[in-house]
């Protein structure tokens, strides 16, 4: 892949998620079950961030919902990109 | 340079050496487990069981994230502790000296006494292995009896009917999980479990476990009846190990007795976990916890104070969120039932606080598919069951959690009929403000609810 559609495709998905949200993890009831990583179609490491408490601010994120639907501890939620970006204590 | 020894690679091990390596860089960390699948997600075994996952997604930690936090994971199982000599014998490698100790060897499942519980096909799902033997015995299995309360013994039934096997449950009462769930609750749960084709006998308890040639070939039940199956899955209860503690002089109840430090009486020996009974203030007494993230809590909590600083760990709300028979149940605080049965052991995911009996009067709201109870206090919510709907969870565990005052709707909460969701949602958008607000004045960042 050239490096501009890289950067461009970054950048949609970008915009994407910041209309749609991000996905966001309560970790006081997370089991680091898996289900989540497993399955996003990306493949992103879904379960990591709700180890380490952390929206999952990753450009390939592609809100589609698989990780927040599936969990089954209701860990995940979608939250509007302006409050996740206050600072996290 | 400080040495740390851990013993288990359970999330209270893994949690304490996180800690411990944020504050000593150059300390050297060691954790001996008997598993040889070192560190899994233990409460994923349930979806390993349906089949929601393989078996390679039950592992959150890789080889590298061990290196990463320079820590090193061994596989023996420790036989002794000399608090004395301040060292640990291992089985195979022998002595291992430490500076801290740390004891987080968890729970096992309690085994009954029954005759023919030593047969092939009497399962438990307490560990890997076994949920690997569940899994090659299932195939050939075409009947199973399940025995036991709360949530394992309910994976176990809903894992093997999803595995095709025919599943009869046994319940010693009139419902199920009676010692946390009220009527209502359990009648739902019930009635799914029979939609899903779960065989349910009340009041039915086990007699003796038949077999031929060493295998379960059914099960004789108290009131005579028996009931054909290759497979039964026993999930009646779970026991903290406390051996390892107890026979070198650590004081122990029914875990290891620990301090707001996670200390025990020993020096330098902390305890943290399923194993440790750690001080609730709110009852006033020392209790056990069968629940995941409050290990990894008391887990990071031991290994801060292990490295040298000294936080007390603040106990937080008990709260588990899980499905029972597919539908999403959150329980958190004080949930007690009267009729509850008092003997009645902790079973895994499970928290002794759920049991205790809250002064408090009860407001409840339900339709077919979701239902609130709350245990409405004199100023506070003590505790909450939520099925179906988890929309409130999240505001509900802070409003218990941090005691925060409900008197603005304590009154229109116990009205006749009233609209719980609807009253909870609108004070907990209030209360989330009134939050922010305070946090801005303060100049600290705003609170994070639930999670910390
Ligand atoms: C099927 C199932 C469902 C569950 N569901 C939920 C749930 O819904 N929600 C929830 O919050 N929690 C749930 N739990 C409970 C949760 O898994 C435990 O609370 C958690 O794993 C406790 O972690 P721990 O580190 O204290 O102990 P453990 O995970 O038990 O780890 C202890 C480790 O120490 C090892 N060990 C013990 N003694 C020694 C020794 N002498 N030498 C070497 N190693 C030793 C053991 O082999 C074990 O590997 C569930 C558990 C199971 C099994
Ligand atoms: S599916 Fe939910 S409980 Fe399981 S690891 Fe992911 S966030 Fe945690
Ligand atoms: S929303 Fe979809 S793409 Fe994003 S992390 Fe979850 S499953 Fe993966």
């Amino acid at each position: 892949m050239t490096h501009w559609w890289k950067a461009l495709r970054a950048l949609f998905w970008q915009q994407k998620a910041r209309m749609d949200g991000v996905v966001v993890p309560d970790n006081s009831r997370c089991v680091q079950c898996g289900i989540c990583s497993y399955n996003c179609p990306i493949g992103i490491d879904v379960r990591r961030y709700a180890w380490e408490g952390r929206p999952i601010r990753d450009d390939h994120c592609v809100t589609c919902g698989q990780c927040v639907a599936r969990c089954p501890r209701g860990v995940l939620r979608f939250e509007a990109l302006a409050r996740t970006l206050q600072p996290t204590p | 340079m400080r040495r740390y020894v851990i013993v288990g690679t359970g999330v209270a091990a893994v949690a304490a050496a996180e800690a411990i390596r944020q504050r000593d860089p150059s300390g050297t960390i060691v954790l001996v487990g008997m598993e040889a699948e070192g560190y899994y997600s233990r409460p994923g075994l349930a979806y390993y069981l349906t089949g929601e996952i393989p078996e390679a997604m039950l592992f959150p930690f890789r080889d590298a994230d061990f290196r990463r936090l320079q820590v090193q994971v061994v596989h023996d199982r420790v036989e002794g502790l000399d608090p004395a000599g301040q060292r640990v014998r291992l089985a195979r490698r022998g002595w291992l000296a430490y500076d801290r100790l740390l004891l987080a060897t968890g729970a096992r499942a309690a085994r009954p006494s029954w005759p023919g519980v030593d047969l092939e096909g009497v399962v438990y799902l307490d560990n890997l292995a076994h949920t690997r033997h569940v899994i090659r015995l299932a195939r050939k299995a075409k009947e199973a009896v399940v025995v036991g309360g709360g949530i394992t013994a309910l994976e176990l039934a809903e894992g093997l009917q999803a595995r095709r096997v025919r599943v009869h449950y046994l319940l010693r009462g009139d419902r199920y999980w009676r010692r946390v769930l009220d009527p209502v609750e359990s009648r739902l749960v019930e009635q799914r479990l029979a939609q899903m084709g779960i065989r349910l006998h009340h009041h039915t308890q086990v007699a003796e476990i038949l077999g031929h040639k060493g295998r379960v070939t059914g099960v004789r039940t108290q009131d005579g009846r028996v009931l054909r199956c290759q497979l039964v899955g026993i999930a009646v209860g779970i026991r903290p190990r406390i051996e390892l503690a107890r026979e070198a002089g650590i004081a122990t109840d029914r875990g290891i007795l620990v301090n707001p430090y996670l200390e025990t009486n020993l020096p330098h020996v902390y305890a943290a976990g399923d194993v440790a009974q750690v001080f609730d203030p709110r009852l006033g007494q020392h209790v056990l916890d069968s629940l995941w993230p409050l290990a990894r809590q008391q887990g990071m909590a031991a290994g801060a104070n292990m490295a040298g600083h000294r936080v007390p760990y603040r106990r937080s709300t008990p709260l588990n969120v899980t499905r029972l028979a597919h539908i999403t149940t959150a329980i958190m605080g004080q949930v007690g039932q009267r009729d509850a049965d008092p003997d009645a052991g902790l079973v895994r995911g499970d928290s002794e606080v759920w049991r205790a009996l809250p002064d408090a009067i009860l407001a409840q709201k339900s339709d077919e598919v979701n239902l609130i109870r709350l245990m409405v206090g004199r100023r506070t919510l003590l505790g909450a069951v939520v099925m179906g709907d988890q929309s409130l969870v999240r505001g509900l565990y802070t409003l218990i959690d941090r005691q925060v005052d409900i008197t603005p709707i304590r009154e229109r909460l116990l009205a006749p009929d009233a609209p719980l969701g609807d009253l909870l949602a609108a004070f907990w958008s209030e209360v989330q403000a009134h939050l922010r607000t305070a946090a801005a004045e303060d100049g600290s960042p705003p609170p994070r609810e639930a999670s910390g």
